[in-house]
């Protein structure tokens, strides 16, 4: 039988929306949601079949019989899976109480339903993997703007200039964003990209600045001291919602061009034509704040920089700048209901709140947990429950994280694949794929909010399940029935959908419901309240990093250089083809980009004697961790700083396509848990040195018999 | 008459590599063969920004294909509307096309021996759709362009 269904992708959590034909149960077309995205899909979207038939993915509840991490499991029944972690987790209550549990999750639209489970079980313990990615600059904007980095969305297509400091957006792939990105460019907009290297992104831009590494907030300090030199901002704007502007004026005046361009290692002449382009493109310059900015100790002051910049351009709540995405109550509507728990009132083992106060206590800061579990305090972890989330390969130096699983009693992975915690956990539950599993309704907020919905296109090929059902089962067997309640999925979405009088049937014409039929914009005179500050204006000094004793205006510190010769910096980023280690093993995917490489500057690799496509052997600091990948020799990565892939060189046996196959960053940061930045929560993953040379294996080998 | 191609728009491709995965996916075809392709040049900085090409290749659908007349079974057949097509019922594997064509542009299916090639996903089109890496282009970069006489 044929079928069409309306759907949102999981390849990646950018969650584009797409529609899905199937026949007979199986996949036979998947495309964006051509009333969305006019049918665009990325390699990785439509390599979502190949990732649902491949076999090397868990296909029935597992549970470990050898040594963790040895990678011998027996096949279980659902019943016995749920039975088994049940039992672990009424012992590890009774005798260590229910904060002994932590559960992570990656984050995303669904993670109010996996909080809700950790807190009616009765641990406040809940974790996803922001602190490697996007806090930084969550809390930069909370620090400014007293709302989240969720709190502003861009209106890039009407912009008339797009700055990224390294972020790259043709290799992250928001497929909405980045063709509205091309709207702009074939308008006549402008693109700035930094970076330490060239990307796809900095191939459109209309100027690149090749950064050193570690001085992306030397640059905006630079284009801020220029641009209030040059008189280039909005006046009104900072007068009516603004405090500290004179301070800052103060604080700036030391970063002119010249200094910058010293720091940064690019040219005085450059940064001050830039800032010309700025003066003319105001207000309609949109200063992109970063995404995953869990890289630098000073990411966060950088975030803010950026934050700053959109301030003084005065571009926020405008058509081509910044705006508050609306939600229901704008469109004068009732939103949907959604599964929720309170967080229990005891203290988060990772200090989060009570240590550290000034930080957003919704995930906490997933690094912290490691050290503390280690020392048991403030009291001892006994369970990690990892909901499609990869600590292992997510944050820093895994063998670390191991010593701290291994005063667990209980470890586990609930994955559509295996991942490098879950082959060391003591469970697998595997998890449906996007395309055989439904989920509750979300809200997307917007200058048109909509509801969305994932719908099942096929029904499951293996023994899996959907995460709902999962944790509608498991709180069952825990008697936590009040908080989940629903037995069908249908009778979960119908309860979300009671207060906003829609059905699902809504739903059928475009997959989604938009509940405004126009763009909704505030009154630019009438912000006030927006603002959630303390002082409820937006806080270039902010009053909570005061309290937390910390700068609102870090006077920049140069980046270390290499500690000694032959170490590079290790920068690590993405390609548009994979999802990081989520898909290096999907058969299409991976024959797109089967490992990674390393980028090397020309000059340092000539002095190393290696030309493109020899062999290089790359080692960790305290040479634990080793690995040996081609080199990719080039003049436009900094010679500073040595680039790779994320996602590769991962040891799970039954990934047979990617098993050993390159190099892995996380691997290589040795002691980088505690290297992290105290204002704004994120790892600083590119802080780590690594040694480079070439490799031995590089000879032809003399002898075969 | 040729009566279709498909054009790259330059500006908007970022060797995503979307419609080498969206035909094949089409296709059916294992890891080995592609039916069309993206490529870039290395960087190189122009106007002070590093820059590359990006090409998109697939078959020409030549006028007058060298690859017809070669079949030894009559496989390779040109349409009316200038697509040439491989009839996999008659396609014995044979590969002459290959060695014919000048771009090589026929590969085998090594999940049965046969050649295939870019067909224009004529099924597609005579459905009133367009080619998947068309249809789905991440960033609306390939066009389907009618060819008509001037």
């Amino acid at each position: 039988m044929k079928k069409s269904v309306y759907s949102i992708c999981g390849m990646c959590t950018v969650r584009c929306p797409i529609r899905v034909e199937s026949q007979d149960n199986e996949v036979t077309w998947i495309e964006g949601n051509p009333h969305q995205l006019n049918g665009a899909l990325c390699a990785k979207g439509t390599a979502g079949v190949a990732m649902m038939n491949d076999s090397e993915r868990p296909q029935q509840p597992l549970i470990r019989v050898g040594d963790r991490g040895a990678g011998r499991w027996r096949k279980a029944s659902w019943d016995e899976a749920f039975d088994f972690i049940a039992d672990k987790l009424k012992t590890i209550k009774k005798d260590f109480g229910p904060e002994a549990v932590i559960l992570s999750s990656r984050g995303g639209p669904w993670q109010g339903m996996y909080k809700a489970f950790i807190h009616a079980y009765g641990s406040p313990n809940y974790t996803n993997h922001d602190s490697t990615c996007g806090r930084n600059t969550h809390h930069a904007s909370l620090s400014i703007n007293g709302v989240g980095r969720k709190g502003f969305a861009y209106d890039i297509k009407n912009a008339k200039h797009l700055v990224l400091f390294g972020r790259d957006m043709f290799s992250s792939l928001r497929i909405a964003e980045n063709n509205q990105t091309l709207d702009m460019l074939d308008n006549g907009g402008r693109l700035t990209y930094v970076d330490v290297r060239q990307t796809m992104t900095g191939v459109k831009a209309t100027r690149f600045f090749q950064v050193r590494p570690g001085t992306d907030y030397a640059l905006a300090l630079g284009v801020i001291h220029q641009v209030i030199k040059k008189g280039y901002y909005d006046k009104d704007f900072l007068k009516r919602y603004v405090t500290g502007f004179d301070e800052l004026c103060t604080f700036i005046e030391e970063y002119t061009p010249a200094w910058t361009a010293k720091e940064c290692d690019v040219k005085e002449k450059d940064i001050i034509a830039f800032v010309e382009e700025i003066g003319e493109d105001r207000p309609n310059v949109i200063f992109h704040p970063g995404w995953n900015l869990a890289r630098y100790n000073d990411s966060f002051y950088a975030s803010r920089a950026m934050h700053i910049l959109n301030v003084l351009m005065g571009n926020i709540e405008m058509k081509g700048g910044l705006f508050i995405p609306k939600g229901p109550g704008d469109c004068g509507k009732k939103g949907i209901r959604s599964i929720d728990c309170a967080k229990p009132d005891i203290k988060r083992a990772d200090g989060i709140g009570w240590e550290y106060k000034h930080f957003d206590k919704g995930p906490g800061l997933a690094h912290l947990f490691i050290n503390r579990m280690i020392a048991e305090d403030p009291y001892p972890i006994r369970a990690w429950i990892a909901m499609r989330h990869d600590p292992f390969s997510g944050m820093p130096d895994p063998e670390k994280q191991k010593i701290a699983m291994d005063k667990c009693d209980l470890l586990v992975s609930i994955d559509t694949n295996y991942s490098e915690f879950g082959w060391y956990s003591d469970i697998i539950l595997p998890e449906s794929t996007y395309l055989e599993r439904d989920t509750p309704i979300v809200l997307q907020k917007g200058l048109k909010p909509r509801l969305a919905v994932r719908r099942k296109a096929v029904e499951p090929k293996n023994d899996s399940r959907s995460s709902w059902e999962i944790f509608t089962q498991l709180a069952n067997r825990l008697g936590l029935e009040d908080t989940f309640a629903f037995k069908t999925i249908e009778d979960l979405w119908k309860w979300q959908l009671e207060p906003t009088g829609y059905t699902m049937a809504d739903f059928e014409e475009k997959g989604f419901i938009e509940l405004s039929d126009s763009p909704i914009f505030y009154d630019r005179d009438k912000l006030d309240g927006q603002f959630k500050t303390p002082s409820g204006k937006i806080e270039i000094l902010s009053e909570k990093l005061d309290k937390a004793n910390l700068p609102s205006l870090k006077p920049f510190v140069a980046p270390d250089k290499a500690p000694e010769k032959g170490m590079f910096r290790l920068i690590y980023g993405k390609v548009a083809v994979h999802t990081q280690g989520h898909t290096t093993n999907n058969p299409l995917l991976s024959e797109l980009m089967p490992t990674n490489t390393l980028w090397i500057n020309s000059k340092q690799a000539k002095k190393l004697g290696v030309v493109s496509g020899d062999l290089v052997e790359i080692s960790s600091k305290d040479k634990s961790y080793n690995a040996t990948v081609a080199a990719h020799v080039t003049d436009f990565v900094h010679p500073e700083a040595v680039f790779t892939t994320h996602g590769f060189g991962k040891a799970i046996p039954k990934q047979t396509r990617n098993y050993l196959s390159g190099v892995s960053d996380q691997k290589l940061m040795i002691g980088k848990l505690d290297d992290w930045d105290k204002a704004g929560g994120g790892v600083n993953l590119c802080e780590a040195f690594v040694y480079v040379k070439k490799s031995i294996r590089n000879t032809k080998g003399r002898a075969e018999l | 008459m040729k009566k279709y191609m498909i054009h790259l728009n330059t500006r908007r491709c970022i060797a995503c590599h979307g419609c080498e995965v969206h035909c094949k996916v089409n296709k059916n075809l294992p890891v080995g063969p592609f039916l069309c392709d993206i490529s870039c040049t290395p960087l190189k900085k122009i106007g002070g920004v590093p820059r590359l090409e990006i090409t998109f290749s697939t078959c020409r659908h030549c006028e007058d294909p060298l690859c017809v007349p070669v079949c030894p079974v009559g496989a390779m057949v040109q349409r009316k509307d200038g697509i040439v097509y491989i009839d996999q019922e008659k396609c014995i594997g044979c590969m002459a096309c290959k060695t014919a064509c000048p771009w090589d542009i026929p590969v085998q299916n090594p999940d049965d021996g046969k050649a295939v090639k870019c067909d224009m996903c004529m099924d597609r089109l005579d459905a009133g759709l367009k080619p998947a890496c068309v249809s789905k282009c991440t960033t609306h970069a390939l066009q389907l362009v009618e060819l008509k006489p001037v």
